[in-house]
C-alpha cells in the first residue's frame, strides 16, 4: 500500500456556477430592461442607474472596510441590488434618492443581517419601500420630459382604457424598468436557459395573479384587462427578477410554489382592495418575511425516513 | 446627600431605563414622534414615578407582602389619573398629542420596576429621588429618540426649523419604522462607546450593566455574576 489515498468530504461533484457568475448573469439579463429605460426616458435615467449602483457597490466596500471583514463587492450582488434599486425608480427621482436608496438597500438590510445569503428581504425592494413610505411625493411622480399623467396602472384603476400595444412595448410612464414587458422578458428568457432561474415562482405567481384577477376583479375573464394588469406595473420586473432572488425564496420545492401563489394572492389583493395602483414590492416584501415559515411546512422527508417501505 | 446625588446619576446614566434597561419600550417607540412629545412623556412618566416611589417607600411597612403588586398598581393608577386630569385641564395640547399613553403609564414596567426593586425596600428621600433620576433618565433618552426623529422626519426641532429649506423631510421616520431605526442605532452607540471602555481597561462593566455590586436590591433576574450572602443577610457577588 504505497498509493496515497486522498480523503475529501463532500460534495465531490460541484458545478462551475459560483455566486458572482449568477449574479453577472442577472445583470446581463437586465441590461434589456435598463436598456429600453434609457431609451425611454433619456439621459437622466443612465445617471439615475449609475448613481444608484455606484452607491451600493461603495456603501458595501466601506462598511466592509470600516470593519475589517472580506471585501465582497466582487460578487456583484451589490450592483445587482443597485441596478434592480435604480429600475425601481421614477426617472424624475432626483440624484439623491439613488444615493439614500443604495445606501439602505445595502447597510439596513444586506449588511446589518450579516451580508449576503444572510439578509431575510430582497435589499432592493427593502429600498423601494423605505423611499416609498419616506419621499411619498417623489416616488409616485412619474411626469417626465417624455410623458406625463398617471400610470398605466392608475389609469386602469380609475376606470380608463389603456393601449395594451403601448404597455407590452413599454412606452408608457412608471419606473425606469419596469415600463417594457418585452425587454424584460428577453431578459428573464435568458435566465432561465441559463438555468439560473426556473419557471416555478414565477410561473406559480403570475397563474395565482391571474386567477384572483378573475376572480375578485369584478370584470371576470376579461382579456383586456388581465393582459393590462399583467404588462403594467412591476409585476414581470418582480416576478422574474426579485421574487427569485436566491437569498430570499424558499429553497424548498414545494415551498416556492406556495410562495408563488402567496405572492399572486398579495399583489392582486394589493392592487384591486388597496388604496394605490401597484402591490408588487409589498406582496414581494412580505412574502419574504413569510418565507422561513413556509421552509418549515414545506420541509421535504429526508431520504430513508419515512414513506412507504419497500 | 451623596445618596440623593448617586440616585440621580444612577437613573440618568448606570441605569438608565430605555438605553440599559430596555424598559418602556412601548412608549418610547410610540410618542417620539417630536422632541416636545419625548419630552412631554418624559416629565409625565418622571412626576408619576417620584410620587408614586416616595408614596410607596411610605406604606412599605404596612402593604402585606403578598398583595404588594395590586396595591402599588392602585397607587400609580391613583397618580397616573392625577396627572391626566391635570394634563387635560392644563396642557390640552400635549394631552393630545400623548393620547392614549398617558393612562398607558399605569402599566410602564419603568414605574412598576422601581416600585418593586427599589422603593419598596428603601427609606422615602431616596426613593423620590430614585424616581427622579429614573424619570430623568427616561426624560433624556426619549427626548433624544425625539429630536432625532423630528429633525429627519420633519426637519424641525421643538418645532423650529432647523435643516435648510431645500432640505426633503424623510418622513418613515416620524413613523413606526424610524422608532426602530433610531432606538436601535442610539442603543448601538451606547453599546460601542461601552466596549470600547472594557477595551481600555475601565471597569465601565459596573457602570454600564447597571451594577453597583448591590444584589439584594438588583432587578437584573438576567445576572449570571456569582453571588452570595454575606453577614447582613444580603445577596453580594462573590
Amino acid at each position: 500500500m504505497s498509493d496515497l489515498m486522498k480523503v475529501s468530504s463532500n460534495p465531490h461533484i460541484r458545478a462551475k456556477s459560483s455566486t458572482s457568475s449568477i449574479m453577472l448573469a442577472v445583470v446581463i439579463a437586465l441590461l434589456p430592461a435598463a436598456g429600453f429605460g434609457i431609451y425611454n426616458f433619456g439621459t437622466d435615467a443612465l445617471i439615475l442607474i449609475l448613481v444608484t449602483v455606484l452607491s451600493t457597490v461603495l456603501t458595501e466596500y466601506i462598511f466592509e472596510k470600516i470593519l475589517k471583514k472580506k471585501t465582497t463587492i466582487g460578487d456583484y450582488s451589490a450592483v445587482v441590488t443597485g441596478l434592480l434599486l435604480a429600475l425601481n425608480l421614477p426617472v424624475s427621482a432626483p440624484w439623491w434618492i439613488g444615493v439614500i436608496g443604495g445606501i439602505f438597500a445595502i447597510l439596513v438590510v444586506k449588511m446589518l443581517f450579516g451580508g449576503l445569503g444572510q439578509n431575510f428581504m430582497n435589499p432592493a425592494l427593502g429600498a423601494r419601500c423605505f423611499l416609498l413610505i419616506s419621499f411619498t411625493s417623489i416616488m409616485t411622480n412619474f411626469d417626465c420630459d417624455a410623458y406625463t399623467g398617471a400610470t398605466p396602472l392608475a389609469a386602469l384603476k380609475s376606470g380608463e382604457t389603456v393601449n395594451i400595444f403601448n404597455m407590452v412595448v413599454g412606452k408608457t410612464a412608471g419606473t425606469i424598468g419596469e415600463t417594457s414587458m418585452i425587454a424584460i422578458v428577453i431578459g428573464a428568457c435568458f435566465l432561465i436557459l441559463t438555468g439560473v432561474i426556473d419557471l416555478r415562482i414565477p410561473g406559480s405567481y403570475i397563474v395565482s395573479f391571474v386567477v384572483f384577477i378573475c376572480l375578485f376583479s369584478g370584470r371576470g375573464f376579461d382579456y383586456a384587462y388581465i393582459s393590462a394588469h399583467l404588462a403594467g406595473g412591476g409585476l414581470m420586473l418582480g416576478a422574474f427578477f426579485m421574487a427569485t432572488d436566491y437569498v430570499t425564496r424558499p429553497i424548498t420545492v414545494k415551498g416556492q410554489y406556495v410562495y408563488g401563489i402567496l405572492l399572486g394572492i398579495l399583489t392582486g389583493i394589493f392592487r384591486i382592495f388597496g388604496p394605490s395602483a401597484e402591490g408588487v414590492s409589498y406582496a414581494i416584501i412580505l412574502g419574504n418575511l413569510l418565507v422561513p415559515l413556509i421552509e418549515k411546512a414545506t420541509l421535504p422527508t429526508a431520504f430513508g425516513k419515512g414513506g412507504a417501505r419497500v | 446627600m451623596n445618596d440623593i446625588k448617586e440616585r440621580l446619576i444612577n437613573g440618568l446614566v448606570k441605569e438608565n431605563p430605555t438605553f440599559v434597561l430596555m424598559l418602556g419600550m412601548c412608549p418610547t417607540l410610540a410618542v417620539t414622534t417630536s422632541a416636545m412629545n419625548g419630552l412631554g412623556m418624559g416629565l409625565t412618566t418622571m412626576v408619576v414615578l417620584a410620587l408614586s416611589n416616595a408614596f410607596i417607600s411610605l406604606l412599605r411597612n404596612i402593604i402585606p407582602d403578598k398583595v404588594r403588586i395590586p396595591a402599588f398598581i392602585v397607587i400609580i393608577a391613583s397618580f397616573v389619573t392625577m396627572v391626566e386630569l391635570l394634563l387635560e385641564g392644563f396642557i390640552p395640547s400635549l394631552y393630545d398629542a400623548l393620547g392614549i399613553y398617558i393612562p398607558l403609564i399605569v402599566v410602564n414596567c419603568i414605574i412598576l420596576g422601581r416600585a418593586e426593586s427599589y422603593a419598596s425596600k428603601n427609606p422615602v428621600i431616596p426613593s423620590l429621588f430614585d424616581g427622579i433620576g429614573m424619570g430623568l433618565g427616561f426624560s433624556f433618552a426619549l427626548t433624544c429618540i425625539g429630536s432625532v426623529r423630528e429633525l429627519i422626519g420633519a426637519g424641525t426641532l421643538f418645532g423650529m426649523h432647523i435643516m435648510p429649506e431645500s432640505y426633503v423631510p424623510c418622513s418613515i421616520f416620524i413613523m413606526a419604522p424610524g422608532a426602530f431605526f433610531v432606538l436601535a442605532t442610539l442603543t448601538a452607540i451606547q453599546n460601542k462607546i461601552k466596549i470600547n471602555g472594557e477595551r481600555k481597561g475601565k471597569d465601565m462593566s459596573k457602570i454600564q450593566s447597571g451594577c453597583g455590586g448591590d444584589c439584594l436590591n438588583c432587578s437584573d433576574t438576567g445576572c449570571t455574576k456569582p453571588q452570595k450572602i454575606n453577614g447582613k443577610g444580603e445577596r453580594e457577588h462573590a
